[in-house]
């Protein structure tokens, strides 16, 4: 039963040490959840705490919770702005071929849009646009980097 | 009178000997390229001068493109000049044979010509050094300031003659020249002979311009512009520089080829986050829509027949290749290979769909035949992707990419080429960096 507990204590001190070196490790390359990007550097604000941008897994266009959290704050946002239009720019890494990125940004952007109209927001008031691989946000050319340039971005129209 | 006779003579004993005795297996690497000399073209003392071109010496750098070209080719060997021991003239009259095999030369191209009232006369003749006789002679007129592409016709003759297939020498590409940093990139459209002389630009830079695509008489251009940031496929007129949208689509419209008849362009059309595959006919405007699927379907690309259409979805969860009849019935699943594939491209010849296979983070071109089987990875890389054929279905263009640093320095984009068999990797000479290559077919054809 000691011999148990005392093992316990080893373990915890263990876990606890791995727990702190995967922040602090997180923390310098910024931060990537299973392949999503849930840092804040790169992220510009449509209003205090209404961040712009959501974040993607490789080849994937669904959002994680982070990224629906994301969008309610838009959508609660475009609630209270009732003649703001926006267009949603959908964007792909640099590590996949420029025509399939080019539908892979569009369904990332409608993915967005889709989740604000199920808030409310009319889809009249949403274009989306894709760009690709085209217009990066971190030019380098890093796991960090792509993630980042996996996004789909909320930009005021008027 | 002299002359006449001995030419006649001359070619009576050529004739008579039936097999020449060297021949370029191409469908080989280059294992052992072949020993070509290429005299100077000889100047006739008669040349009047025309506008800017440098009559006096014409002969050389006509020459000189000839070589290059063949040096390209992993094929030949063309040979220092400076061994060279008959004058041009005499040469090409009737050469020492003996003379040219003691520099170890295979074959010999001679030529001679003469620019007068404002017409470029040129004749060459390719010489089989070891059956000591003429495997091919030609004579042609044009006008003085298409003397590159002279040097081009002359290449595509003996590579014609030489290895049994057609050659693509007389051939542009058309590509996106790109300028600016990583994350500002400026893009044009450029269009340059094929061994990167004469580089043009058809469009500003104001706007971002992608994928350029060659009809099957290099014509038109159909391409990808964000004009008015409205992303839609273009049709531009080359000559004219008339530009329009292609069909009315309230959505982006992308990844363009022609059908091989040129009269439609196939495409895709991204509408509520579903790109299918569309096509329009240019003369009746009818639109067509080719697949109906919840998936991304993309980068079709015609058989040279136009019976079938290649291209990629990802249907499957991720992106594999995939071959359907015309009228988008039939669709068969191709690829089944570890790793995705992309950007499938028929060949001129119909046998072979070059594509892109991403696996384990690297970047491969390929080939594989139509139904899939006998893949072979041509070359491996950090990025590369967008494989264009040679009209002769030998070599294949495609861009590679180089990695980038902390502020994106040390980027490049830039066009490459690598035969069928794997061999002859080489980067083309562009002034920019460079992506989007596509090959024309023959411009003399």
């Amino acid at each position: 039963m000691t011999l148990n507990k005392n093992l316990k204590n080893v373990l915890l001190v263990i876990f606890t040490t791995l727990i702190l070196s995967a922040c602090s490790t997180a923390k310098k390359s910024g931060d990537i959840e299973g392949d999503v990007y849930t840092g804040k550097e790169t992220v510009e604000y449509l209003a205090a705490g209404v961040p712009d941008r959501v974040f993607f897994a490789t080849n994937k266009s669904s959002l994680t919770t982070a990224s629906r959290a994301t969008l309610r704050k838009q959508a609660t946002f475009l609630r209270k702005n009732k003649n703001l239009t926006v267009t949603i720019e959908g964007h792909a890494d640099e590590r996949g071929t420029r025509e399939y990125n080019l539908a892979l940004g569009e369904r990332r952007a409608n993915a967005a849009r889709d989740y604000l109209m199920t808030y409310g927001i009319s889809g009249k008031r949403i274009s989306v646009i894709s760009y690709g691989k085209e217009k990066p946000v971190n030019p380098k050319s890093s796991p960090l980097a792509w993630s980042q340039n996996r996004r789909s971005v909320t930009v005021k129209v008027n | 009178m002299k002359n006449i006779i001995i030419l006649v003579f001359l070619n009576f004993i050529f004739f008579t000997k039936s097999h020449s005795l060297i021949e370029v297996d191409i469908t080989r690497g280059n294992l052992d390229p072949l020993p070509i000399a290429v005299s100077p073209l000889h100047v006739d003392i008669k040349s009047e001068n025309f506008e800017d071109v440098k009559v006096k010496e014409l002969g050389e750098n006509i020459s000189k493109i000839i070589e290059n070209n063949f040096k390209s080719t992993g094929l030949f060997n063309p040979l220092k000049k400076d061994a060279f021991v008959q004058k041009p003239d005499i040469a090409h009259l009737k050469p020492r044979f003996e003379d040219w095999r003691l520099i170890k030369a295979q074959a010999l191209v001679t030529g001679k010509l003469l620019i007068k009232d404002e017409k470029l006369k040129v004749e060459f003749r390719l010489w089989d050094l070891t059956a000591a006789k003429e495997m091919t002679a030609l004579a042609f007129t044009t006008t003085p300031s298409n003397w590159r592409r002279v040097a081009h016709i002359i290449s595509d003759k003996i590579y014609e003659r030489l290895t049994g297939e057609e050659g693509y020498f007389d051939t542009r590409i058309i590509y996106v020249a790109e300028s600016g940093p990583k994350n500002q990139r400026i893009k044009k459209l450029a269009i340059m002979d094929q061994d990167g002389a004469n580089t043009k630009y058809l469009t500003l830079g104001n706007e971002l311009v992608l994928t350029p695509r060659f009809n099957p008489t290099n014509q038109m251009v159909t391409y990808m512009s964000y004009f008015r940031n409205m992303p839609r496929v273009y049709l531009l007129d080359i000559e004219t520089g008339t530009q329009e949208v292609v069909g009315n689509f309230p959505g982006m419209t992308f990844a363009p080829r022609f059908s091989p008849d040129g009269k439609k362009i196939i495409m895709s059309f991204a509408k509520d986050g579903n790109s299918d595959i569309y096509t329009m006919d240019l003369e009746t405007r009818l639109v067509e829509r080719i697949t109906e699927h919840s998936s991304i379907d993309t980068s079709p690309s015609f058989s040279p027949d136009g019976k079938f259409i290649a291209f990629n979805s990802d249907r499957s969860g991720l992106q594999q290749l995939y071959v359907m009849r015309s009228d988008g019935s039939n669709v068969k699943r191709i690829t089944f290979g570890k790793g995705i594939y992309g950007t499938p491209v028929w060949s001129p010849r119909g046998d072979l769909i070059a594509f892109t296979k991403m696996h384990k983070g690297r970047f491969y071109i390929g080939v594989m035949r139509t139904d899939g089987t006998g893949e072979r990875l041509l070359t491996e890389n950090y990025y590369q992707e967008a494989p264009s054929w040679s009209p002769n279905g030998r070599v294949l263009v495609f861009y590679r990419e180089t990695k980038a640093g902390e502020k994106g320095e040390g980027f490049t984009a830039k066009l490459w080429s690598i035969d069928i068999t794997g061999y002859n990797e080489r980067k083309l000479s562009t002034k920019t960096d460079a992506s989007d290559p596509s090959w024309s077919s023959l411009l003399s054809k």
